[in-house]
């Protein structure tokens, strides 16, 4: 591969490998189907899934922070 | 149900206002030179930054129709509807890299469409048109459903008929032709702060008005105990855990298949604007989860939908139909307008997106190869009229339930072009033919799947015996169990398979394969790069120095 730039660009990290953990983690409904601890009234199945948001926010912000600088800025 | 004048009036004001609001759009961040161009009409400049993305994608995925149908889901099914919830969760991670990749190519070669994408990456028009009418079919009945959405709040403040449904796609359909993705854009921007301002409130105040999540958590369980359908409750049981996971999965990866959702994304200026919006986008899915909880609130106030026991009940207007038991009338009619204004911007993009896929992929490749940049724009425009007339006639020959079946096997059948589209982003390996037989025995797979979904009959409710929804029971392959599992991702499966299989026997009888005409580099251009060109899409990229 010929390259245009002074160094081969890439789009690969370790760091991507964080984004497994919102993919696989919503899905596994053992994990939450349940009603108890309630959260402000709110059964775990509600509750948690909700939480799983911030958990996906994260880790796409992360990856996005810790790989920007790596590439020279996006 | 009594004519509600406070309502209609605040309605059709934000209605007119907004719309006029989509005719000046074709004057915001005009081009210095011309607008007859795709990349101006069909993609708003391609130069969309963080903010207008998240509203436009937002208001993209996030439809009208899903503000009405997942907490009518939820309101009839209990945690089954909150599926949309881990849907709109994965989604995001798992395209994070994926998006970029698409963007990088179709910048770098002009693409507009996941079919011209298709078209160089394997050589192959015919490929190409497989994509093309695969994305239009499935496009079509989602423009549908968004009337679906407008037409539950005006049945819910008394307006019957077909007329205003007319006037309201007329509009559309004149400001989409004139201002492309830019009235969307625009639109969505008010669209989208009128839905968080009535949602908040609702979550607010809707639960201390009735006495507290706990009580509206306890009544929804006091209904489903009630009923003699096991796959109901507040919580999954056994036999529809593996439905909900892969009916999140299924949905999320066909989600950004959609032509309309590409079209959001080619529209950015960067790949940080995409990286940027992966984490920002979420936003909307905690929004989503709050709205699915409507139809637990609608359990504890005791809602009933517009023709409650009777064979006409429509569950769509549960939603409306609890805000105006419970807000004051001018603030139901903002409400109101929040959703149908909310499906005014899905269905403008949708129609934009079927628009380029025509032009692009049927008219430049088979009709008129020499078309100019200014003949494609004009095409698209007015197929943009023909597709808005297309949806509004769905609606009224059709019963509305049949659009619901529509969009259902839109999902099942948008995902077969994962392998050519997805998969294509990443590997060059598969065999054009191969991915064209991979599709074939998708689709046929997920449609016999889809026709052998029945329910029975409820006190209510006739029974139905084909298309009946998504979930396939597993004792129907033979296996002995009540678990039930997504048609989509069985046959986005098989799919998969079959273009394996057939790869290998098609490289082995050496069948000639198509040419690559994208480059390992292409995948990871960014803007302001050199010898990148948008303006001209069929010009041999540069050699590289």
């Amino acid at each position: 591969m010929t390259t245009r730039q002074s160094k081969p660009r890439s789009d690969r990290s370790p760091w991507n490998w964080l984004l497994i953990v919102p993919v696989v983690l919503p899905l596994l409904t053992f994990l939450f189907n349940f009603d108890e601890p309630r959260l402000f009234d709110w059964p775990l199945f509600y509750w948690l899934q909700l939480a799983f948001i911030i958990v996906g926010v994260t880790s796409t912000t992360v990856v996005y922070q810790m790989t920007k600088k790596k590439s020279g800025g996006e | 149900m009594t004519v509600q004048w406070t309502e209609i009036i605040i309605f059709s004001l934000l209605f007119v206002g907004v719309s006029g609001m989509g005719f000046v759009a074709a004057r915001w961040r005009r081009p210095k030179d011309t607008m007859e161009h795709l990349d101006e009409w069909g993609l708003g400049g391609r130069n969309f930054g963080g903010w207008i993305t998240w509203f436009l994608i937002g208001g993209d995925l996030y439809t009208a129709y899903t503000f009405v149908a997942v907490p009518a889901l939820v309101f009839g099914a209990g945690a089954m509807g909150f599926f949309a919830v881990p849907y709109t969760v994965v989604i995001y991670p798992m395209l994070f890299l994926v998006l970029i990749r698409l963007w990088s190519v179709s910048h770098r070669h002009g693409f507009v469409t996941p079919a011209d994408f298709v078209r160089t990456r394997f050589g192959s028009p015919t490929l190409a048109l497989i994509i093309a009418i695969t994305g239009i079919a499935a496009t079509m009945p989602y423009i549908a459903l968004q009337l679906v959405g407008i037409e539950a709040v005006l049945k819910s403040m008394g307006v019957t008929g077909h007329w205003p449904i007319l006037v309201a796609f007329a509009i559309l359909a004149a400001y989409t032709y004139q201002s492309g993705l830019r009235a969307p854009a625009l639109i969505a921007f008010v669209k989208d702060v009128l839905i968080y301002v009535v949602i908040l409130a609702a979550v607010i105040y809707i639960p201390y008005k009735l006495g507290g999540w706990g009580v509206i958590f306890d009544a929804a369980q006091a209904k489903f105990d009630a009923t003699e359908n096991p796959g109901d409750g507040i919580l999954l049981n056994s036999a529809n855990q593996l439905q909900y996971a892969t009916l999140a999965l299924g949905s999320a990866l066909a989600l950004f298949l959609y032509p309309h959702s590409i079209t959001g994304v080619l529209a950015s200026k960067n790949r940080g604007v995409i990286k940027r919006n992966m984490s920002a986008l979420p936003a909307y899915s905690l929004l989503l989860g709050l709205i699915a909880l409507l139809g637990f609130m609608a359990i504890a106030a005791k809602t009933q939908p517009v023709g409650a026991g009777t064979a006409q009940a429509d569950s769509n207007t549960i939603v409306p139909n609890l805000f105006d038991g419970m807000f004051a009338d001018w603030f139901t009619g903002i409400a109101f307008a929040a959703i149908g204004i909310g499906a005014l911007v899905p269905a403008a993009i949708m129609s934009i997106a079927a628009s380029n896929l025509f032009t692009r992929n049927i008219y430049k490749e088979y009709l008129k190869k020499d078309a100019s940049p200014a003949q494609e724009a004009k095409v698209s425009k007015i197929v943009s009229l023909v597709v808005k007339v297309g949806a509004v006639l769905c609606i009224l020959l059709l019963d509305p339930s049949f659009s619901i079946d529509l969009q259902l096997i839109g999902g099942v059948i948008i995902l077969q072009t994962l392998p050519s589209v997805g998969i294509g982003l990443y590997t060059r390996w598969f065999h054009r033919g191969a991915l064209i037989a991979g599709w074939g025995a998708g689709m046929g797979l997920g449609m016999w799947m889809l026709y052998n979904i029945s329910t029975p009959a409820t006190a209510t409710k006739a029974a139905k015996p084909h298309f009946a929804g998504s979930n396939f029971p597993l004792e129907k392959f033979g296996l002995d169990t009540k678990m039930t599992i997504y048609v989509g991702l069985v046959a986005v499966a098989v799919n998969v398979i079959v273009a394996v299989l057939a790869t290998l026997i098609l490289r082995a009888v050496k069948t000639p394969d198509g040419v690559d005409g994208t480059k390992a580099e292409d995948y990871l251009v960014d803007e302001g790069d050199k010898d990148v060109d948008t303006t001209d899409p069929e010009k041999e990229p540069v050699s590289s120095t």
